[in-house]
């Protein structure tokens, strides 16, 4: 199928969703006219430029300004104790998920202690990028340095103390436990149980932008204008008021275009707040941009997490428990949701299974590392990597092929909607379509015959098989959920849509796309209910003037909830409207239908009055039914009645070279359910690019930490983001299960490639090395830890052997 | 140093520091924001323009190295209408955030002028030094593939 060129002519409705429309962000990204942060010029703008720790963890002894302040171009130089009292409240944690969970205090600026390398201890200001850089080299930090903590059990022994005022490294326990008797026995009973430890390691999210601030005071107006790299202007916009004290009226922020985020850009950072409080002293603009290696430091990094799971099965291989204890790496802080990152999988270790029993554990420890918080999937991928490795080792165990194992396991469709063992509702599913379907178009049997052949040649070049059949909860969320788990906020989203005078539509949307394509999509949505056309939707975003309320976007949200939110506010225009069209057309409300953006006399389709004319009417408010306001605006905030949940199943085919270790991905077939399609060019692209960050976590991905606490992976030469190259092309296709929970019938799509493919991968290797007697590996799957563990079991076999 | 070099067509002459970046030069004293910055170590190819037709990524150079050439950058690459490679992208969501896109797509322009037809493993060997987070590189090769059918693509513009 070709992309199409945006023709959908007005129509009825219904015409324009589920079209491939071209995207209207691409023109001015692909010529280079969209403004990021970085893009942004102002005439007297100073720069900033952070002294971060150079070692993980430490007692600051001294911090001399002198000799940076003393150099050209430097306006202005600060330690963190020069602005100790600069701050209205500490760096917001917004997920306290127990009442007694523990928080270090976190300043944007470290004044006793710091306890990970991004942790800043001065901030250096200057007329210039590079002059504050040179500045900032410029300051002499002593340290006495104190232990480092990286690793997750050495944590959890409190043998040394990340934040001694804490008196343990254990931040909180949170437990899902609804029936432990249960569990219990179903592991006494089982026929074959399975136990495994899989490590989730770090993960640094790499936006192609990193992030960046600029701050604009009018300090004899009071107000500010924060333009962020961030995936939350709303939110920020409210923490900037707590942290720093200006009143949220006197604050605008507003994320411009924005290069990808991924959940790295869903937080308050050090820097949004040091950049307005720098920019209210010394009035004037502030900019800082971050530099890749500070990103590598300074920005959150996802994971982090030790899983055991335990399955225990009858004698078919049918799931009979579920038990699991997480050991979750917080880092060196709590950021704006990192304790909740564990409990967003907390639901979902049990995959797309019909699970009579489970048990959840996770105790959530501080390391002197980079903070984690919510990376792609948020919890998710973990959950889910999990499950599917487990349950082909549960095959292995029972005897029968992943695929089986799978299909005896499936929640069935006529179980929907399915109340699971763990308290979610999920409304559609259709598990064993989507598994047919990947399993057709990966020819599966074919792909194990020529295994099967290769097997038994001893071909140097082996074939893996992997699959992965996932599903998850997104759409983040319904806002009494949100606060059962303690989470601050709510998860409702706003929109409003305007009829101008002129016939154009504007759609203002709380949400906050860095890539997404919400302006193509929104606009898709109103014009499809307004029988227009979306060339004439404007769809207003990211700016908390113009777009007052707002929940963001992050947790494949947008859709589910913001797009609803646009197709409810769009139905409240079109009622209001459809009032002014009987009254021109001395009609009944009842009798018009809409077609072709204009409401027709059912039966009389020569009595017409176009949408433009009905617009106009309520502008100049000359001629409107008695005690009807003028204009044509409604808002909507909407609060979603659950999550959504899409699923999927991901074939991933290997060829392993058994003489290097070498893994090649061969193939991929993706087939994805996420409900209605509002346009499937754009999911697609977010299947794709969520396809290659789970492949790239099992494959090359991983934020490594000498024992001092020095991250060895600090750049793009040695953090290992794929290019083109070392990927082939994707066979995506899908299945339509709407969700029967929202009027678009639509799931999100943003997190579901990452939370399938990583397992899928995984499986596939395993199942690539099991004949040489290797039943597990930790990711990344480097040629190294291949050839290691081939090597380790073929010594094993030898001795069993000799023995 | 005082450095002349053609940007765009256009001559354009500056008084730099002798360690100021060719990025910076372009970005700041040109005002040419549309090549981006994504790394410091030359890794992503963010900020690749064309030099005399090649693709070169413009953190890895001095400006004053640049003193003399031709140079393209993403803002001189579409006429009235986008340049091939840029429709093409367009055709085919070649991009969602658009951070690496003008790099990518001059790293393509230039792989084009070098080789017209490309197979598919060319586009991904040839893109190599061009990092994207969001695509999965799916919709990218397949955008200069569909760039390669479309038409022959012009040599990138340089000052006559």
């Amino acid at each position: 199928m070709t992309a199409t060129e945006a023709t959908t002519a007005p129509g009825s409705a219904g015409a324009v969703l589920g079209t491939r429309r071209l995207r209207t962000e691409d023109p001015p990204l692909l010529t280079g006219e969209s403004l990021f942060v970085a893009d942004i010029k102002l005439s007297g703008c100073l720069h900033l430029a952070l002294v971060r720790s150079t070692v993980a963890h430490g007692r600051i002894l001294s911090v001399d300004l002198g000799p940076a302040k003393s150099m050209p171009g430097v306006v202005a130089a600060f330690s963190g104790a020069d602005l100790k009292d600069a701050w209205a409240a500490p760096m917001p944690c917004a997920w306290p998920v127990t009442a007694d969970m523990l928080s270090p205090t976190h300043l944007p600026l470290a004044v006793e202690t710091v306890a990970y390398l991004g942790d800043a201890v001065a901030a250096v200001v200057a007329e210039s990028e590079y002059a504050a850089r040179d500045a900032a080299d410029a300051v002499v930090v002593e340290y006495d340095p104190l232990p480092a903590v990286i690793h997750l059990e050495d944590a959890l022994s409190d043998r040394n103390l990340v934040h001694e005022e804490l008196g343990t490294n254990s931040s909180y326990t949170w437990e899902l436990s609804p029936d432990p008797v249960a569990v219990e026995a179903a592991f006494a009973a089982a026929a074959h149980t399975v136990s495994k430890r899989y490590v989730q390691q770090r993960l640094i999210p790499s936006a192609m932008e990193p992030r960046g601030v600029l701050v604009v005071p009018h300090p004899y107006g009071g107000e500010y204008t924060v333009y962020s790299a961030t995936q939350i202007p709303h939110i920020l916009k409210i923490m900037l008021a707590i942290t720093t004290g200006i009143p949220e009226t006197s604050l605008r922020v507003i994320a411009p275009s924005v290069g990808g985020g991924f959940g790295s850009k869903l937080n308050v950072y050090a820097e949004e707040i040091l950049a307005v409080v720098l920019a209210q002293r010394l009035r004037r603009p502030i900019r800082w941009v971050e530099e890749r290696s500070e990103n590598s430091v300074a920005t959150i990094q996802g994971r982090g997490q030790i899983q055991h799971i335990d399955l225990a099965a009858d004698s078919g291989g049918k799931i009979t428990a579920i038990r699991v204890k997480l050991l979750a790496d917080m880092g060196a802080y709590l950021q704006l949701v990192t304790p909740g990152v564990p409990l967003l999988g907390a639901f979902l270790y049990t995959g797309v299974y019909d699970v009579p029993a489970y048990s959840f554990s996770c105790t959530s420890v501080f390391t002197t590392m980079t903070p984690t918080d919510a990376y792609r999937g948020a919890g998710r991928p973990e959950a889910t990597y999990a499950i599917e490795r487990a349950i082909d080792a549960l095959a292995a165990e029972v005897g029968v092929d992943p695929v089986e194992i799978r299909r005896r396991n499936f929640v069935r469709e006529e179980q929907f909607p399915y109340a699971s063992v763990a308290g979610l509702v999920y409304d559609t599913g259709r598990y064993a379509l989507a598994l047919d379907k990947a399993l057709d178009i990966a020819g599966y049997q074919g792909l194990r015959d020529e295994q099967a052949r290769r097997r038994q040649a001893g071909e140097t070049k082996q074939l893996g098989i992997g699959v992965s059949s996932y599903m998850e909860m997104c759409g983040l969320a319904p806002s009494r959920v949100l606060g059962s788990l303690n989470y601050t906020a709510g998860g409702w989203e706003a929109a409003t849509v305007r009829l101008l005078p002129t016939g154009k539509v504007q759609v203002v949307t709380g949400t906050s796309p860095h890539g997404q394509g919400h302006e193509t999509a929104w606009a898709m949505i109103a014009a499809d209910r307004l029988t227009m056309s979306p060339d004439d939707i404007e769809v207003i975003h990211s700016d908390t003037a113009m777009a007052p309320y707002g929940m963001d976007t992050y947790g494949s949200r947008s859709l589910p909830v913001g797009g609803v939110a646009v197709a409810l506010a769009t139905d409240k225009v079109i009622d209001k409207a459809r009032e002014i069209a009987a009254h021109l057309l001395e009609a009944a409300a009842e009798d018009l239908e809409l077609t072709d953006g204009s409401f027709r006399v059912k039966g009389s389709p020569t009595m017409e009055v176009a949408l433009g004319a009905v617009a106009f009417e309520a502008f100049s408010a000359h001629n409107l039914p008695d005690g009807m306001e003028p204009n044509l605006e409604a808002s909507v905030h909407y609060d979603p009645p659950n999550f959504s949940f899409p699923f999927g199943t991901h074939i991933a085919v290997v060829e392993l070279d058994t003489d290097t270790g070498q893994v090649r991905l061969n193939r991929y077939i993706a087939v994805d359910d996420c409900g209605n399609q509002v346009n499937p060019l754009i999911v697609e692209g977010q299947v794709h690019g969520g396809i290659v960050q789970g492949v790239a976590q099992a494959m090359w991905e991983e934020a490594l930490y000498d024992d001092d606490g020095n991250l060895l992976t600090s750049t793009m030469i040695d953090y290992l983001v794929p290019a083109a190259s070392e990927l082939p092309s994707f066979e995506t296709a899908s299945t339509i299960t709407p969700s029967t929970t929202n009027v678009l019938g639509v799931k999100g799509v943003g997190e579901a490639g990452t939370i399938g493919s990583a397992p899928a991968v995984m499986n596939a290797i395993v199942d690539a090395l099991s004949p040489f007697g290797v039943t597990d590996l930790d990711m990344p799957a480097t040629p190294e830890r291949i050839w290691r563990a081939m090597a380790q079991a073929s010594a094993m076999a030898q001795a069993e052997g000799e023995a | 140093m005082r450095v002349s070099l053609t940007v765009n067509g256009k001559l354009r002459e500056s008084e730099v520091e002798p360690r100021l970046l060719l990025v910076h030069f372009l970005r700041d004293v040109l005002g040419l924001t549309g090549t981006n910055i994504g790394c410091d170590t030359s890794s992503c190819g963010a900020c690749t323009v064309l030099i005399g037709g090649d693709s070169v990524k413009s953190c890895t150079m001095l400006a004053v190295q640049a003193d003399g050439t031709e140079i393209t950058t993403i803002e001189g690459l579409a006429g009235e209408a986008l340049h091939p490679v840029q429709e093409a992208f367009r055709q085919n969501h070649g991009l969602q955030c658009g951070y690496c896109t003008p790099g990518m797509v001059m790293a393509a322009a230039s792989l084009l002028a070098e080789q017209p037809h490309p197979s598919e493993e060319e586009v991904r060997a040839g893109l190599e030094g061009n990092l994207c987070r969001c695509t999965g590189y799916h919709n990218i090769v397949k955008s200069v593939l569909a760039a390669a059918d479309m038409a022959p693509v012009p040599a990138p513009a340089v000052a006559s």
